[in-house]
């Protein structure tokens, strides 16, 4: 888990799960994302890395749609997913959410217990038949979150009752419940500690044999540590993205080396 | 020397105190403010309240306990035989003081003169006619003995308030003196007055506790006398309630209670719903504007004296029901007699609670985090399945204790049940019927000529204390409901 692992990683595949063109994102009358066009690989983890308020943020949040519910933001321009527009007047938001699963900053397990956390995704999509096949799911996404382990003898204790690692790693157990394609995380490291951070971030790793991971982090070393791709945002432009590998010790933008090198940040 | 002035006096003194206070401290520090443990106002308000509040403190318990101790004086000067027959000893005290205020009064305009006031045998046709001309109000003609007794409560109220004065005034001397001695650069004045502050505090808080102790305690005595008068058995588990002020009243509060929940249970079952849909929709799918116009609107509903919606209740309510249930109404059922009914009361009390459910829900619903939301959000919930399976249960337990609240005001609501409920106290579960409430009846034992000495008035006690005592039990039960689903986010 060091720089030079990352530089040697290989990328397992080149599908193009997400692409985005030419996209514009505006709050109100700041233009937040300016003319972005990102390829996002299938069963790769691409990190965004960038100064705070660099709009990496808000660029995650334009690939599963979160930003409708913000009344003010506008989102121009095409993001494909396997070549579909989602904002395409004929998709269903929440249809997409349910595709493109989504871990926040913050650990945020509903007030329920752990079982009914996993179980809430699959009972509103309707993915079980039964009690033992939602059983089955929700074993399946602890065990995939790496958390099975930990809760398996208390699932009916309240998810908020676990510690914030645990927590983090139940809420992408529960974003995996819903089969998603692609897996968006917002700094989802940000409110860890060192050791609960190392777990989570084995588990991104894991999480790339099946699913398209995009994370945003303020750790370039992280982003070193988990990803295959990065991308460099800097007010608002994708000002660099390319092989992780490439992206920290090749840098071609003088930005993007700045930044690297704490010159900017 | 009025009461204003000697207020006036004080005041001046706490603020000559915190100027020389102030200006003692700087001079000990050599004029270096830095040089002082505290800011020179500390010093400054160090003495205005060391010379104030003790001198305020004895001012208001002398203002209580004089009053008193002069009464029990006099009233021991009236011989038995100077009180009429079918007449007591307060009636007679009432006079005196009427008679003393009636001389004072006199002095005061001129047209009487101080001896004449004082006068022990001055002929009491003249003194009458005097009083009468000067403008002062007598009841009843002025006897010798009154005439003494007020005469002497005049002198003692007077010598009694002159000694007030001073011992008020030395007090506020004393203090300010004492803490200008004490203030020098060294003198912890900040840590002093925080303490003062938090004395302050702490009297607010008790006298709000001691006043909910003593409201309790005086309707606790009164039940207890009560419950001399008539059985305790037939209070609690009788099953008429037929006051009667001949005696052998049955006065159980069990058909009360009952007309009591019913109402409640009603007013609930619209309140409820409505509020809680109103809050969902204010606090989740209205648009910024929608809401900064429509939650103002909906409190105003808060705002109506009840007195107004019984007004409502009577006048349209009660008889739009009519017209739909009753006799040769719309629906032809012929159900409801009179717009006097459980159901008219039920209802507009429900509309009168609405905006405490839907306001309270409503803050609570917005205290759920937007991060749950967001989660509920990305894992491909619409709004609708996010706000029931995670925004309302997370809110539950507030909303619970919202709806509890709302159920104690309803038990409690008095107006609204006095106009629209009717005043027959039975037992029956149709609600087109009029039945009364604990409220109602304490409203009409305690209205009119009362005489607490009689079982059918001193009832009312015991229905007040048993209404609060319900109260009680609900909001413990309301606390027990939101700590058992209590949910940390954190």
């Amino acid at each position: 888990m060091n720089q030079m692992t990352s530089v040697e990683r290989t990328v397992d595949s080149k599908n193009i799960k997400i692409a985005a063109n030419n996209v514009q994102v505006h709050y109100g009358d700041t233009h937040a994302i300016k003319d972005v066009n990102v390829e996002i690989e299938d069963k790769t983890v691409t990190a965004f890395i960038g100064p705070s308020g660099c709009g990496k943020s808000t660029f995650l949040r334009c690939l599963n749609r979160m930003n409708d519910t913000i009344d003010i933001c506008r989102v121009q321009g095409d993001i494909l997913l396997d070549g579909e527009d989602i904002y395409d007047k004929r998709v269903d938001p929440v249809q997409l959410r349910a595709k493109v699963g989504m871990v926040f900053q913050k650990p945020n397990p509903f007030p329920k217990s752990i079982y009914d956390n996993v179980a809430y995704g699959p009972r509103i999509h309707g993915l079980a038949k039964n009690k033992a096949e939602l059983d089955e799911i929700v074993e399946k996404s602890l065990r995939r979150g790496a958390i099975w382990d930990e809760v398996k003898d208390r699932l009916d204790a309240p998810g908020t009752g676990l510690s914030g690692g645990q927590q983090q790693r139940l809420c992408i157990a529960r974003a995996v419940a819903t089969e998603p394609e692609v897996l968006l995380m917002d700094e989802p490291c940000s409110a860890l500690d060192p050791i609960a951070t190392a777990q989570v971030e084995e588990l991104i790793d894991d999480l790339r044999a099946r699913y398209s991971v995009v994370i945003v982090t303020h750790s370039m070393q992280q982003a070193a540590r988990v990803s295959q791709k990065t991308a460099f945002f800097h007010l608002g432009n994708l000002v660099e993205f390319g092989e992780t590998g490439q992206i920290f010790t090749n840098p071609v933008d003088p930005r993007t080396e700045s930044y690297i090198t704490g010159r900017i940040g | 020397m009025a009461l204003s002035w000697l207020l006036l006096i004080l005041l001046a003194l706490a603020v000559i105190g915190y100027f020389t206070g102030r200006s003692r401290a700087l001079a000990s520090a050599g004029g270096n403010a830095r040089e002082l443990h505290s800011l020179p106002s500390y010093y400054g308000y160090n003495v205005a309240f060391t010379a104030l509040v003790p001198a305020l403190g004895v001012l208001i318990i002398w203002l209580l306990v004089q009053p008193m101790i002069i009464d029990n004086a006099i009233s021991g000067l009236i011989p038995d035989n100077a009180i009429a027959e079918g007449s007591d000893r307060g009636l007679v005290m009432s006079e005196v003081r009427r008679v003393a205020d009636g001389l004072n009064g006199a002095v005061a305009a001129g047209t009487m003169t101080e001896a004449q006031a004082q006068n022990a045998n001055a002929d009491i046709d003249t003194l009458t006619a005097a009083l009468k001309d000067a403008g002062q109000v007598l009841t009843q003609d002025i006897t010798q003995p009154i005439l003494m007794a007020a005469q002497k409560y005049r002198s003692m109220t007077s010598s009694g308030s002159v000694a007030m004065q001073v011992v008020v005034l030395a007090l506020a001397l004393l203090g300010a003196a004492f803490a200008y001695v004490r203030t020098n650069k060294e003198f912890r004045a900040r840590n002093v007055v925080e303490q003062g502050v938090l004395a302050l505090l702490l009297l607010a808080a008790s006298i709000a506790i001691l006043t909910t102790v003593g409201i309790v305690l005086s309707m606790f005595f009164e039940t207890l006398n009560f419950f001399q008068l008539h059985s305790w058995k037939d209070f609690f588990f009788g099953s008429t309630w037929a006051p009667n002020f001949r005696g052998g009243s049955e006065l159980s509060i069990l058909p009360l209670l009952w007309g009591t929940l019913y109402i409640s249970v009603i007013a609930l079952l619209v309140a409820v719903p409505i509020g809680l849909f109103a809050a969902v929709y204010l606090s989740e799918y209205a648009s910024t504007v929608t809401r900064s116009v429509a939650k103002p609107l909906l409190e105003i509903l808060a705002g109506i004296p009840t007195i107004v919606y019984g007004l409502f209740a009577l006048l349209t309510v009660g008889p739009a029901l009519v017209s739909l249930f009753g006799n040769g109404g719309a629906l032809g059922l012929g159900w409801m007699a009179s717009s006097n009914a459980v159901l008219t009361a039920g209802l507009v009390m429900g509309i009168m609670l609405i905006p405490f459910v839907s306001s309270l829900s409503d803050d609570i619903i917005n205290a759920v985090p937007q991060s749950i939301r967001d989660g509920s959000l990305g894992l491909g919930a619409t709004k609708s399945e996010t706000v029931r399976q995670v925004v309302l249960p997370a809110a539950l337990p507030g909303i619970v204790g919202a709806i509890l609240l709302a159920a104690s005001r309803a038990i409690g609501e008095t107006m609204i049940v006095v106009m629209a409920a009717g005043a027959i106290a039975k037992f029956s579960g149709n609600p087109f019927e009029a039945m009364t409430t604990i409220t109602t009846r304490i409203v009409s034992q305690l209205t009119g000529d009362t005489d607490f000495a009689s079982p059918e008035t001193l009832v009312a006690f015991a229905l007040g204390l048993t209404l609060f005592i319900i109260t009680l039990g609900l909001n413990i039960f309301a606390l027990y409901i939101v700590r058992k689903y209590r949910e940390q986010y954190e």
